[in-house]
């Protein structure tokens, strides 16, 4: 197959007076482990059901696996697995049941998917009697990503597959999502948190309908345009304070027990920005402020390109 | 927080058993007034019995824990009176207005009609929804309505206020926007006790405490847990927690 497995070609999506996708375009390449990364309300999960040809774009086009989302539903539907972020599978049928009943509305049997959702499918099995609502959320979407696969689609579209989990089970979904891609398998997910985004080959970050920025993880903090230093001090409510007061403030937001501090002026380098900040906060009596330059990350990257005043709370 | 006033709350030995099921195993911490504390743990840890225990839902089976001043066995009543309640999943009812939802929780917390009317009409100005007071919860998008359930929450003043995953699903600028409005709680004395699934949301408490199988496992400010696991995300202090236990996912 010569074309990409997802094409979107300045896609628009309004529901009344609300633009969920505004122009939005992207590409993901085969064997791809993409990511859609952004908050609720976003656009992510209208561009899944784009792409799962459940919606149909106002303006724009797409395609998926080299069929357009208009025109090739039927084509497309049979050759996506698709994991949708609200609770997907049926509560009152036993795990069992839930993976029969997806392999046959595909057409197929458990038996002929089973070496693909095995690595999956074995960390349920035990429970496979068990009605699918009784599971925790960890099993659940085991079970879902398991239904999901159990057709063999060639592209795997996953809508928030871990929101409501907790970390080690996060932790052993993406391990798995990374066993799907070294096979082969083209893989979309979305996620609110940005501390996911460091798992994808790429990622879009994606704001009130637009794309933001599409990059590598690692490069997308490059697009924040200013040193970066994290500052650390026992009076964290104070010190917040005493940075947004500094005449040449750029940004000054809090990061878990940091503030991380950029100065506007970029023409000045950073060793010359970094004393001068050291002696405004040791004139503003913060004689045990801690400050490191760092590189900026993912999340001081999408507040940049969110376009808000800098360090101005929404 | 650096001064140490009188603990907001004090959990000594606390105990809760299903059958023969040990679901909290003999807690014991204490959080200072004003203090911003993390509480986290995977899903059957026993985070949840815990809280349900802290707030008075749940009588303990061994050992005590008092919540503002006030033993949750057996002033259960008082203890509640004295906190507030914040969910992701449920704190507002989306088919009421916001002075509506107001009003309801005040009647709830026992605020008089004065009271709700004097309060209720700061928090709509605090939070700059004068235009929006009277529209429905469900027209709201999730920041302010994040932001509006905290509120609510602080209405009648509580000394500590449960936070259940208080930030999910919103862009990074809206959530710091809500820490710094936790953080201006607590340094106005009000105890902030967080649970959440999400570690780099625990990264902006005072301290953290994490629970594996009934047991408090690691408790200390995240740079004390990270540097004691060497480590520089909570999210691996967490994980290497959690599966040293050997509990099923």
């Amino acid at each position: 197959m010569s074309a990409l497995p997802v094409v979107v070609d300045n896609v628009t999506k309004r529901f009344g007076t609300t633009t969920a996708l505004d122009s939005v375009s992207l590409s993901v390449n085969e064997a791809e482990l993409y990511g859609l990364v952004g908050p609720d309300g976003g656009g992510k999960t209208t561009l899944f059901r784009v792409l799962t040809t459940l919606l149909l774009p106002d303006g724009g086009s797409a395609s998926v696996l080299g069929h357009d989302v208009v025109r090739d539903l039927w084509a497309i539907r049979s050759r996506v697995g698709y994991m949708p972020g609200r609770f997907s599978l049926y509560g009152d049928l036993s795990v069992a049941e839930n993976l029969q009943f997806f392999a046959s509305v595909f057409g197929t049997t458990v038996k002929e998917g089973y070496d693909l959702i095995a690595p999956i499918y074995s960390q349920i099995e035990r429970f496979k009697d068990r009605r699918a609502a009784a599971l925790s959320g960890g099993m659940k979407q085991k079970l879902a990503l398991s239904c999901a696969l159990v057709h063999r689609p060639d592209l795997l579209l996953l809508d928030e597959p871990t929101t409501g989990v907790d970390a080690v089970s996060r932790r052993e979904f993406w391990d798995l999502l990374h066993e799907l891609r070294r096979n082969g398998l083209t893989i979309v997910v979305s996620t609110p948190y940005m501390d996911e985004a460091s798992r994808c080959d790429r990622v879009a970050l994606v704001q009130q309908g637009r794309v933001l920025a599409i990059d590598a993880p690692a490069a997308i903090g490059g697009r924040f345009p200013r040193p970066l230093f994290a500052v650390r001090a026992s009076r964290r409510a104070a010190l917040l304070d005493a940075l947004r007061q500094y005449p040449h403030l750029g940004s000054a937001l809090p990061f878990g027990e940091d503030v991380h501090f950029s100065d506007a002026r970029v023409e000045l380098a950073p060793s010359e920005l970094e004393a001068a900040l050291r002696a405004h906060l040791l004139n503003a009596g913060f004689s045990d402020a801690r400050v490191v330059s760092i590189a900026p990350g993912i999340e001081d990257a999408f507040i940049e390109l969110m376009g808000e005043a800098p360090g101005v709370a929404a | 927080m650096s001064a140490m006033p009188e603990a907001a709350i004090t959990v000594d030995g606390l105990t809760r058993q299903f059958g023969d099921f040990t679901a909290v195993d003999a807690i014991s911490f204490s959080v200072a007034q004003g203090e911003v504390f993390g509480f986290l743990g995977a899903n059957g840890a026993g985070k949840t019995t815990a809280i349900r225990m802290l707030i008075g839902l749940l009588a303990p089976s061994g050992g005590r824990a008092s919540v503002a001043g006030f033993d949750v066995a057996t002033q259960s009543e008082e203890v509640r009176q004295r906190i507030g309640y914040m969910s992701q999943r449920f704190s507002l009812y989306d088919d009421l207005t916001i002075r509506e939802n107001i009003a309801l929780y005040g009647g709830i917390y026992g605020l008089s009609d004065a009271e709700i009317a004097t309060r209720g009409g700061r928090l709509i100005t605090e939070l700059q929804l004068d235009a929006n007071a009277d529209s429905l919860v469900a027209s709201l998008p999730l920041g302010w309505k994040q932001k509006l359930a905290f509120s609510v929450a602080l209405l009648h003043e509580p000394r500590v206020v449960f936070l259940d995953e208080p930030t999910g699903g919103v862009d990074p600028l809206t959530r710091r926007a809500f820490w710094e409005m936790i953080y201006a709680a607590a340094t106005r004395g009000t105890t902030v006790f967080v649970t959440t699934h999400y570690l780099d949301e625990a990264e902006y408490c005072d301290r953290v405490a994490i629970m594996v199988d009934g047991h408090v496992a690691a408790l200390g400010t995240p740079s004390e847990l990270k540097a004691q696991f060497d480590t520089s995300t909570l999210d691996e202090v967490f994980v290497r927690l959690a599966r040293g236990s050997g509990a099923a996912a």
